[in-house]
C-alpha cells in the first residue's frame, strides 16, 4: 500500500511540476480533435492486447506488468492512467509511449481500460 | 486425409514416370511417403515441434521434415508467451500457459495427455536432467513449482522472496518476488532469478531434501537467463542497469560476477517496449552474442574474459539473438514497433549480412536441429514462414492463428531447452 501511495504521489506531484500535461489533457482540449474513426480504434486495440499484452498478458490479467483489467484499475483516474501511459514509469518496466502514442489516443485506451477492453470494440 | 495422401502419391508416381529419370532425387521421398501410409498408425516424434497459436489459446503438430502441420490441440488457456519443454523421449511436450496452466501434451495421439492449474500467472519451465521433473517460474504467486512429469503431481514448491514494501496481493497476501529465466542444469538443479528481489537461486534436487544456494545483489532486475550447452555458465540478462550477471556452476563459490557493466555508457537509453529473451546461447568460437538493453545494438563478448570485445548496429532493439546450429550465423529479431523485420549476421566477419522482412509481428525463430532451414512465426499475418538459411529463400508458409514461440522436439536433448 505504502508503495503504491508514495508513487501516486510521486507522479501527481511531477504533474503539477509540469503543468502543461495535465492541461493538454481535459476533454475539452480533446473534443476539438477529429474523433478516433473504427480502424484507428481497432489498431489501438490491437496494440493493447499484442503489445502491452507483452507485460501485461494477452488478455491484460498481468505478467511483468500488472493487471489492466477494469476490476484492478478501480479507485485510478483516467488522467492518471493515460500520464502513466504516456510519460510510463522511471524506474520500472512500464516504458513511455509518447512517441507511439497521442494524447487522445492514450486517452482513449485509458478509457477502454476502465470500461474492459473486450467491449471496446463497439 | 488417408485418400488424399494416396492420390497425391499416384499422381507422383505418374509425374515420375512422364518425366523421366532426371527425377531421382523425388525417391527417397516417395518411399518415406509410402512407408507411412502403409502403417499410418506409426509415426516417430524427432522431426516433429509444437508451434503456440497466442490468440486462440491453441497449438499446432508440425513436422520439419515434411515442413507440414499435422494436428492442432485446444484448450490450452492463455497461451499469450507461452513456452515448452519436452520429456526425454520426445514423446510430451510440457506447455507453460501465461494463466499458471501446465498442459502435458502428446504428439503421438494430437491430444492432451494431462493439465493442471498451478499458478495464477507464469512464465516459463524446464525439465530436470533425469527427465523425472518439470519446474515452473511463476509470476504470482512469485516462485518455482515442481512437478513429476509422469502425473503432473506437485513435488516441491519453492516460494520466492517476500517484497514487504510492495503493495500487496488481491487476497492480502504479502507479494513475492517474480521468477525468470529459469533453467535446468547437470547434478539434478534448477537454476533461476528473481526479477524483483535481484537474486539468483540455484535448487539441488538431486537428494530428498532440496538444497538451495541464493545469491544476492546480482544486479537490478534480471529479466531473463540463459545457460551455456554444456551446463556450466549461468548467465541473467539485467533491466535495472546495463550490464549481465554470470554464474560459474563449476566454481559456484566464486558467486555472480557483473559482465558487460557500463554498455552503451554516455549513449541514452530507449524506452524498451519489449523484454528481450535470452534462450539457447548465440556463441561462435570464442564470442557470445547477446542482446543490449534499450539500444539499436547486439553486444559481443569474448567468452575466455567475460568482456565486451565489440557491437553491431542493428535495425532495431533485438528481442532474440539466436545462433544457428553450427554458429555460422546469428540471426535476430526486434521489438516492436519494429518488430517486421530478421536481420542475420555472419559470426566469421562480425557483419550484418541479410535483412529479411516476413511482416509485421516477427515473434520467435526456430532452426531445424542441424540447422538447413529456420522457421519463423510472423503474428500479423497469420503465418508460420520457413527459409532456408544458407541462401535466405523463403521455402515455404504454414497458416497458423497469430502464432508465437516455435519448439522442436530435439530441444528435449538439451541442457537449458
Ligand atoms: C515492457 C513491459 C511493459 C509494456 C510493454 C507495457 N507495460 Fe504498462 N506497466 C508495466 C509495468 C512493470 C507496470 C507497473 C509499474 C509500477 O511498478 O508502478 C506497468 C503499469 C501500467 C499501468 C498502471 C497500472 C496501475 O495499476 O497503476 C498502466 C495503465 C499501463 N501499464 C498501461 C500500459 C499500456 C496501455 C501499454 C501498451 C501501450 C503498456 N502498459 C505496455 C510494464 C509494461
Amino acid at each position: 500500500m505504502n508503495y503504491f501511495n508514495s508513487l501516486t504521489f510521486g507522479i501527481l506531484l511531477s504533474c503539477s511540476v509540469s503543468g502543461f500535461v495535465v492541461n493538454a489533457l481535459p476533454s475539452e482540449a480533446v473534443e476539438q480533435i477529429t474523433p478516433l474513426n473504427k480502424q484507428q480504434k481497432a489498431k489501438l486495440i490491437h496494440l493493447v492486447k499484442q503489445d502491452c499484452g507483452s507485460c501485461h498478458g494477452l488478455t491484460l490479467k498481468g505478467g511483468l506488468g500488472p493487471s489492466l483489467l477494469p476490476a484492478d484499475l478501480i479507485n485510478k483516474p483516467e488522467y492518471f492512467l493515460t500520464l502513466t501511459i504516456l510519460n510510463g514509469r522511471p524506474g520500472t518496466a512500464m516504458p513511455p509511449w509518447k512517441d507511439i502514442l497521442s494524447e487522445q489516443e492514450a486517452q482513449w485506451i485509458a478509457q477502454q481500460l476502465i470500461k474492459g477492453i473486450e467491449d471496446a470494440q463497439q | 486425409m488417408h485418400n488424399n495422401k494416396l492420390y497425391f502419391l499416384s499422381g507422383l508416381t505418374a509425374l515420375l514416370f512422364t518425366f523421366g529419370c532426371q527425377q531421382t532425387v523425388n525417391k527417397p521421398m516417395l518411399a518415406k511417403k509410402v512407408a507411412n501410409t502403409a502403417t499410418t498408425e506409426l509415426r516417430a516424434t524427432g522431426d516433429l515441434g509444437l508451434v503456440i497459436e497466442r490468440a486462440s489459446g491453441q497449438i499446432q503438430i508440425v513436422d520439419h521434415s515434411d515442413k507440414a502441420s499435422l494436428a492442432q490441440i485446444s484448450g490450452l488457456g492463455d497461451l499469450s508467451h507461452a513456452s515448452i519443454v519436452y520429456s526425454r523421449d520426445q514423446r510430451f511436450g510440457y506447455v507453460f500457459g501465461r494463466d499458471g496452466g501446465l498442459t502435458k501434451v502428446d504428439l503421438l495421439t494430437n491430444k492432451i495427455a494431462k493439465r493442471v492449474m498451478q499458478s495464477g500467472n507464469s512464465i516459463g519451465g524446464a525439465i530436470s536432467q533425469d527427465g523425472k521433473l518439470v519446474a515452473v517460474s511463476n509470476y504470482t504467486p512469485g516462485g518455482v513449482k515442481i512437478f513429476d512429469t509422469e502425473t503432473l503431481a506437485l513435488v516441491a514448491d519453492i516460494p520466492a522472496t517476500e517484497l514487504p514494501n510492495h503493495p500487496r496481493n488481491k487476497d492480502g497476501s504479502i507479494k513475492r518476488s517474480k521468477v525468470v529465466g529459469l533453467v535446468d542444469a547437470p547434478g539434478q538443479k534448477f537454476v533461476f532469478s528473481l526479477f524483483d528481489s535481484h537474486e539468483i537461486w540455484v535448487a539441488d534436487l538431486s537428494e530428498d531434501e532440496i538444497k538451495i544456494n541464493k545469491y544476492t545483489d546480482i544486479g537490478l532486475n534480471p529479466y531473463d537467463a540463459l545457460i551455456s550447452p554444456d551446463g556450466r555458465y549461468y548467465i541473467a540478462g539485467l533491466f535495472g542497469e546495463n550490464g549481465m550477471a554470470l554464474l560459474d556452476l563449476w566454481a559456484q563459490e566464486d558467486g555472480v560476477k557483473r559482465i558487460l557493466d557500463g554498455y552503451g555508457k554516455g549513449n541514452k537509453k530507449l524506452p524498451v517496449y519489449k523484454m528481450p529473451h535470452l534462450e539457447g546461447w548465440a556463441m561462435a568460437g570464442n564470442f557470445a552474442y547477446v542482446p543490449a538493453v534499450g539500444f539499436h545494438k547486439v553486444l559481443i563478448i569474448d567468452t575466455q574474459t567475460w568482456q565486451q570485445v565489440g557491437e553491431i548496429d542493428v535495425h532495431g532493439q533485438p528481442v532474440f539473438v539466436m545462433a544457428q546450429p553450427d554458429n555460422r550465423k546469428i540471426w535476430v529479431n526486434f521489438a516492436f514497433p519494429l518488430n517486421d523485420t530478421i536481420q542475420v549476421i555472419d559470426s566469421k566477419t562480425q557483419q550484418l549480412i541479410k535483412t529479411l522482412t516476413p511482416g509485421p509481428g516477427v515473434l520467435h525463430m526456430e532452426f531445424t536441429p542441424r540447422g538447413e532451414n529456420v522457421w519463423m512465426s510472423v503474428r500479423d499475418s497469420n503465418e508460420i514462414q520457413i527459409y532456408n538459411t544458407e541462401n535466405f529463400e523463403l521455402l515455404k508458409k504454414l497458416p497458423a492463428a497469430s502464432p508465437s514461440g516455435i519448439f522442436f522436439t530435439n530441444r528435449a536433448h538439451q541442457i537449458g531447452l
